[in-house]
């Protein structure tokens, strides 16, 4: 299997930072304030490697840090530390020592984004097409006919009515909000989505059709992704490895059934045990 | 310095101090070697309303020289009240300068919102009064990362409201300020134009400069540099064709012309006649039909 994706060391602090903040800070001290400086240290030490096709989960509570680390991923924030490579094919990019336009670069034609909420990922004032157009046109794509017949065949994958391409998303229901949203973050049929929170606030069945159409995306494109939830049931349906965090730090990794069926860390064991 | 001893009147020669004239002149160069970048400069308070065309007339003040041969038209008419006004200004604050109505006589035009028909020619320069400079701020509110878009040539969103348009009326519909890529990186508004008037930057022998008081921004397409009006590979762009419901061209009701941008008047009685919208050019066509070539000697 080929690596996709090297994160090593990544770090988040809000605030000034001071000598003590990490030792201060983290599960073990029960919180992410360091209390010397004020600072919060969102992630801190968070490695991991994920490889292609492969479907990574990273669970913990809220605060934990989790979406943090696919933001810095996206480029959305800017981390404090550390460094993440992304093996595009033949090619190697160091993430953070890219500059603006490179970012820019990768962010529209080889990652996608799929944001808990649907305002960060959509522009309600476009219609949905429009949104699906505007990343294609992003990725370089001039040709009117060809970005409409994407737009449609995307739309069509993600189960939202046609008939709709040219209406607002603000008109939508939640959950087709969220389609549109993942069939915008395909358009360009990227190697590496990140998935943050998408099915939470959404109801049941149609959280049960979003996971399917993920699952089935993945085994089509064979697409990376990267899915931050605090749902387990979520983990469990979809990613093959999983990590845990608390207060920044990443306390427990492994495969999926083991850290569910067995969890070493006390933290993840009351978690599991909550959840079930 | 130098101008001082052109002074006549209690104003410096162009109203403009020199200071003032060497900044704009500053930015002018600047906007040149960076074809399509808004270069801002600090637009003086000049004795008319912003909005008048107060940033064109910095640069015809700051370009003019005492033999120069200055043309203001506004909307393609010498005559329209704030052409008459900016002409007058001129020849007021700047002494020993000639005003013509004549697109081939002229060294210098000042427009608004029109390029003239008559091809101009590299010992020309055109100014052009612009409202807004920055295409990007229907799709951006915030300057700051509109520059950012604009230093990444990221002009995506602009593109998404051209898709709108075609999805909703099957063309692109923007009739005016046609945003153009100048030299394959910067676009820019063009000034409020018509489209008709678009490709005549494309490879322009003339320089033609833009200002925009109120925005304080200069920019410039220099002679012979690519301006391509974006549109899709397989919608592209085309002028207005003022074609009647019969599909035949319409003609200017005064000269007859076929091939020039048309005005449309709308009479008490309801009835409608076209005429050319450049003055000059109409006034030439009509020359030329009754005197024919070679009767004129």
């Amino acid at each position: 299997m080929n690596k996709i994706l090297e994160v090593r060391g990544l770090s988040k602090i809000y605030g000034p930072g001071c000598p003590q903040c990490l030792e201060s800070t983290g599960p073990e001290v029960d919180t992410n304030l360091c209390p010397h400086c004020g600072s919060v240290v969102a992630i801190h030490d968070v490695s991991f490697d994920l490889f292609e096709g492969e479907i990574l989960g990273v669970m913990g509570e809220s605060g934990s840090g989790k979406s943090t680390v696919v933001k810095a991923l996206y480029f959305d924030q800017a981390p404090s530390g550390g460094e993440a490579i992304f093996y595009d094919s033949d090619r190697q990019h160091d993430l953070f020592s890219l500059n603006a336009a490179q970012q820019r670069w990768l962010r529209n034609h080889r990652f996608g984004m799929v944001y808990q909420n649907p305002n960060l990922g959509l522009n309600f004032n476009i219609s949905a097409g429009g949104n699906i157009a505007e990343r294609l046109l992003m990725s370089d794509l001039m040709d009117y006919g060809a970005i409409r017949e994407r737009a449609k065949a995307l739309l069509a994958r993600t189960e939202v009515l046609l008939s709709r391409v040219d209406d607002l998303p603000k008109n939508f229901s939640g959950g087709m909000q969220q389609r549109v949203q993942i069939a915008k973050a395909l358009a360009t049929r990227p190697p590496l989505l990140f998935l943050d929170e998408v099915t939470t606030g959404l109801d049941l069945s149609v959280q049960a059709r979003i996971l399917d159409l993920i699952l089935e995306i993945q085994q089509e494109l064979k697409t990376a992704m990267v899915v931050v939830t605090h749902d387990l049931g979520v983990i469990r349906l979809l990613a093959g490895r999983a990590i845990v965090m608390k207060y920044g730090r990443v306390i427990e990794t492994g495969l999926t059934d083991q850290i569910l069926e067995d969890p070493q860390h006390a933290y993840t064991q009351r978690l599991v045990a909550s959840a079930l | 310095m130098n101008a001082m001893t052109h002074t006549t009147n209690a104003y410096n020669f162009g109203f403009l101090d020199e200071y003032a004239k060497k900044e704009v002149r500053r930015a002018v160069l600047k906007a040149i070697a960076i074809p399509g970048y808004q270069v801002p400069y600090a637009s003086r308070e000049m004795p008319m309303g912003r909005g008048f065309g107060t940033g064109g007339l910095q640069l015809t003040l700051s370009l003019i020289g005492p033999n120069e041969v200055v043309k203001v038209i506004d909307q393609g008419s010498d005559d329209s009240v704030n052409a008459v006004n900016l002409r007058q200004f001129i020849e007021m604050t700047c002494p020993g300068v000639s005003t013509t109505t004549k697109t081939a006589e002229c060294t210098l035009v000042q427009s608004r919102h029109r390029i003239p028909e008559l091809a101009l020619t590299a010992s020309q320069i055109i100014v052009l009064q612009v409202p807004y400079p920055d295409p990007l701020v229907v799709v951006e509110p915030s300057e700051d990362k509109r520059k950012t878009m604009h230093g990444e040539a990221d002009y995506s969103r602009l593109l998404v409201k051209l898709y709108e348009d075609i999805v909703k009326f099957d063309e692109i519909t923007i009739s005016h300020r046609y945003p153009t890529r100048i030299n394959g990186h910067y676009v820019i508004d063009p000034s409020p134009i018509p489209r008709w008037d678009v490709p005549k930057l494309n490879d322009s022998a003339a320089l033609v400069l833009f200002g925009a008081g109120r925005e304080k921004k200069i920019y410039a397409v220099p002679p012979h540099t690519r301006a391509e009006p974006l549109a899709f590979s397989d919608v592209p762009f085309r002028v207005e064709d003022f074609r009647d419901a019969a599909g035949r061209r319409r003609a200017c009701a005064r000269c007859g012309c076929t091939d020039s941008f048309l005005d449309e008047f709308v009479a008490d009685s309801g009835s409608k006649t076209w005429q050319c919208s450049d003055s000059d050019w109409c006034d030439e066509q009509l020359l030329r039909t009754e005197h024919p070539q070679g009767e004129l000697a």
